[in-house]
């Protein structure tokens, strides 16, 4: 079967600074993938290039089979994104937000669907507020509703749950794993809460100076650090100490 | 093109200029304020110099007309701000939107703003000071499409320059327009331009269009040629502006200034 995301040799240099260098990876349909890694390891940027907002310096994205670089808008009309850092515009209701962003994706039954992730999400209540006057927590799960409004077969997040509270962080966590099993999504997400990539994620790519240096399971990369936990081999790799790298036997 | 699309912006924009008490304060403030300064002194030149009456309708005209250029600039360059200023620009390109949808609803807030502000100082004009702009007939359609569609290649340029600089070009969206103002032949003829300008002059559809408005305002017909060159020009710089546009949305996603842009 066709993966999802397919990248070849992708490599990305802004003024002679490398910010990711020479990666390739494919993500098949239902995997949930983490690209973990120090700051400035290269996980936005490629995120960013996935979404074609940064073009490639060199190598290849396709994503659904297709060149994301030719056909760009039919790629994004199947995919959604949220970020920790982006808002929707501040002076508009929940609702107004999450309706004209039902436009732009052409959803169907969008106030069926919406109310659904309101819903969902817990945060109905919150319908007819100013999008501006929500608690940074509030104003995150807003953007997951958006993120999912037009049922992304392709669902990318960048720090999902950076502003919630353990208790929202964990339904967050719990919501998005029930939605990705129930309509088989490709999630990818970077994260630097280990409790978020553990939970969620079926796959690592572990980034590190805009290179891949490991590739597999949560407990598969576990093995290969000789680590305790996600947290100790991001801290080992972030430090630059030495890695206990096991090779496969 | 999708329609949808931009119906969906059109809309977002709508709701964040009308919801903004500043923005709508704004929108309105300074063309009033302009409108009373302009007024004042050409009733004051009637009287000390004994102008011509004409001298009123010409200024308040030239100042209505400038105001349509200025605003459907505005439209196009402050839409694109708002979304930069909000955290959202990032969530409009990762949407299914293409540049052209994305520019055709800039054009039409553009145009939305232009038509609210001008009936309003149309108005204002009538009132205080017996100027109907509404007297000009069926010339004022020509004029003022011309005048809407110069706006829109001005507003389409300084975004361009916007996502090529950011936000510390953010001025820009005030500035640019009057930049062309001094050889636009706004509020006097070509012929008072050193002669060496004028051709310069010639080569902007605005000044084609203020020597339109004042032989209209002086009761003689519409000089047809000056139209056609008009919207000859706004034609090229159109297309130039939209060639512009591309160009620096390429260079933005090539340097990753775009995702800069929304932090």
């Amino acid at each position: 079967m066709m993966p999802v995301v397919e990248v070849k040799n992708l490599r990305k240099e802004f003024d002679g600074t490398t910010a990711v260098a020479d990666v390739s990876f494919a993500v098949e349909r239902g995997e949930t993938v983490g690209l973990l890694g120090p700051n400035g390891a290269g996980k936005t940027t490629a995120i960013h290039m996935l979404l074609g907002l940064i073009i490639p310096t060199s190598g290849s994205i396709s994503v659904f089979g297709a060149d994301l670089e030719k056909s760009r808008v039919d790629i994004l009309a199947r995919c959604n994104f949220s970020s920790a850092y982006t808002s929707l515009p501040y002076n508009l209701k929940v609702w107004e937000n999450l309706m004209i962003c039902a436009g732009l994706y052409e959803v169907d039954c969008a106030r069926q669907k919406a109310h659904s992730l309101l819903d969902m999400f817990e945060i109905a209540h919150l319908k007819d507020q100013i999008t501006g006057r929500l608690s940074s927590g509030e104003s995150t799960r807003v953007n997951l509703c958006k993120a999912l409004l037009n049922d992304p077969e392709l669902l990318l997040l960048d720090e999902p749950t950076a502003s919630l509270d353990p208790d929202i962080a964990d339904k967050v966590r719990k919501i998005l794993q029930q939605v990705q099993q129930e309509k088989s999504i490709t999630l990818i997400t970077t994260s630097h809460n280990m409790k978020d990539v553990q939970e969620v994620c079926s796959r690592i790519l572990f980034l590190h100076k805009g290179r891949i240096i490991a590739d597999g399971a949560p407990d598969h990369i576990l093995e290969k650090f000789q680590q305790q936990s996600l947290e100790d081999v991001f801290i080992s790799i972030a430090r630059g100490g030495d890695l206990m790298v096991k090779e496969p036997t | 093109m999708r329609w949808r699309h931009v119906r969906a912006l059109v809309i977002r924009y709508t709701i964040l200029y009308t919801r903004s008490a500043p923005r709508v304060v704004e929108m309105f403030f300074w063309p009033f304020m302009d409108l009373f300064v302009w007024g004042f002194v050409t009733m004051y030149l009637l009287r000390v110099n004994g102008a011509h009456p004409s001298l009123v309708t010409f200024l308040l005209g030239a100042m209505i007309f400038w105001d349509i250029i200025y605003r459907a600039a505005q439209g196009v360059s402050i839409s694109f701000l708002e979304d930069v200023w909000s955290r959202n620009l990032l969530n409009v390109f990762v949407a299914p939107v293409r540049v052209s949808e994305f520019i055709a609803a800039s054009y039409a807030v553009g145009l939305l703003k232009v038509l609210t502000i001008a009936l309003a100082l149309t108005g204002g004009a009538y009132l205080m000071y017996s100027f109907n702009l509404f007297s000009m007939g069926f010339a004022l359609v020509p004029l003022f499409a011309n005048l809407v569609i110069m706006g829109w290649s001005i507003g389409m340029l300084t975004t361009a320059l916007l996502m090529r600089w950011g936000q510390a070009a953010e001025n820009l969206a005030w500035a640019v327009p009057f930049l062309i103002q001094p050889i636009a032949a706004v509020f006097y003829p070509v012929s008072v331009l050193p002669a060496w300008l004028q051709p310069v002059a010639f080569t902007i559809p605005a000044s084609h269009v203020f020597e339109g408005m004042r032989q209209v305002l002086r009761g003689e017909p519409l000089n047809v040629e000056r139209l056609i060159w008009a919207f000859v020009l706004n034609l090229v710089y159109l297309a130039l502006a939209a060639w512009s546009f591309n160009h620096m949305f390429h260079v933005a996603r090539r340097k990753g200034l775009l995702t800069k842009l929304f932090t």
